[in-house]
């Protein structure tokens, strides 16, 4: 179990973002979770790619050759930008909305509209 | 809003280390840590204090719009056209073309431990150029809306 | 109720979760045939010590292709939505 510590913890970030996005009404609080799920599956793919006693993924002049894989840490390098992006995205579209409805709060912007 | 004559003093002298610390994270992309987005996103937090310490209304003459959006739109041009030049030569698209062929970037690299050449890695620098200039403009455009938006909700 | 609803749901969650996890042996990966090759000759093919680069450029091209996209089209998103802002228009003249 306490070797496994990484993916306890990727199970654990997972049930928070998860219950942030069910339990909270607060807008920016949702994007929160968000970013608190997309954490946790960053950190899955890395402790998946991850080898014992494994260096970085680069050819330098040290003699060790035992790689952690390379695969998984490309794919989060990626993963991480699109992030920044979404959540940028989606910090506008709560701008817009509070300038719309005047509230943040999900139950009332539900209200407002019907 | 400017901020104090403290903060901008400071951003001035800070900012082109900043700006040279994220381009050499972008061109050695392909021998140390780092690479286009990393290095893009230095260099985007070094713009992001010009704006935060000046006025985005002003901008600044370290910050242009629509040379953000050129570098947007460019950026991504350059890395498309770097896919396709290897079409127009006749191999698959993005087909890595230049490695090996002694041109430039085009150092050959034999597998092991080596200390590493900047003039290797085929057509991968091109693309860490590409890629580092459009996160560049990508996060200061944001940047600069989202602050826009912010400064007229207080007006209002 | 329904938020009583949920919590069980998310316990429920968290202990498949738990159970699927605890098969994984952190630090020993299950399947690296695919990395193992990029490893070797990667740098050969690519030119590239660092093959983080390598893997993200060359083999999953079309990967970052994808990506630079979704970039663009985002930071498009919201330059759309407050571009009266910055010009300084009111928004009475739409």
């Amino acid at each position: 179990m306490f070797l496994n510590l990484p993916y306890v913890t990727v199970v654990l970030l997972t049930c928070l973002g998860i219950a942030a996005i069910l339990f909270k009404r607060n807008l920016l609080k949702i994007l929160l979770g968000i970013n608190i799920l997309e954490s946790a599956v960053n950190l899955l793919i890395i402790a998946i790619g991850y080898r014992e006693g494994g260096v970085a993924p680069i050819y330098t002049l040290a003699p060790s050759t035992n790689m952690v894989l390379p695969t998984p840490q490309a794919l989060v390098l990626t993963s991480i930008v699109i992030g920044v992006a979404t959540s940028a995205l989606l910090l506008s579209f709560s701008i817009i909305i509070y300038r719309k409805y005047g509230t943040v709060n999900v139950n009332l912007i539900r209200e407002l509209r019907e | 809003m400017r901020m104090s004559k403290i903060v901008r003093t400071a951003t001035d002298i800070l900012y082109p280390f900043i700006i040279i610390f994220g381009f050499y994270i972008i061109l050695h992309g392909h021998l140390t840590p780092g690479g286009g987005f990393q290095g893009g996103a230095v260099v985007a937090t070094g713009t992001a204090l010009v704006l935060v310490a000046y006025s985005w209304k002003e901008l600044p003459g370290l910050v242009s719009k629509n040379l953000l959006w050129f570098q947007e739109s460019g950026g991504l041009l350059l890395f498309i056209g770097a896919g396709l030049a290897a079409m127009i030569i006749g191999f698959p698209f993005f087909y890595n073309w230049l490695a090996g062929s002694g041109s430039i970037f085009g150092t050959p690299v034999a597998f092991g431990p080596n200390p590493g050449d900047l003039n290797t890695g085929g057509f991968l620098p091109i693309m860490n150029i590409a890629v580092g200039v459009e996160v560049w403009g990508g996060l200061v455009m944001v940047l600069l809306y989202l602050l826009s938006a912010l400064e007229r909700e207080e007006r209002a | 109720m329904k938020q009583i609803i949920a919590l069980i749901t998310i316990l429920v969650f968290a202990g498949s979760l738990l159970m699927i996890v605890t098969n994984f042996q952190f630090g020993v990966p299950i399947k690296s045939d695919m990395d193992d090759y990029f490893l070797k000759f990667g740098q050969v093919q690519t030119g590239t010590n660092n093959q983080c680069t390598s893997v993200t450029f060359d083999f999953r091209g079309f990967d970052t292709l994808g990506e630079s996209t979704v970039l663009f089209t985002a930071v498009m998103g919201v330059a759309l939505m407050f571009r009266r802002f910055i010009r300084g228009e009111d928004d009475a003249d739409e």
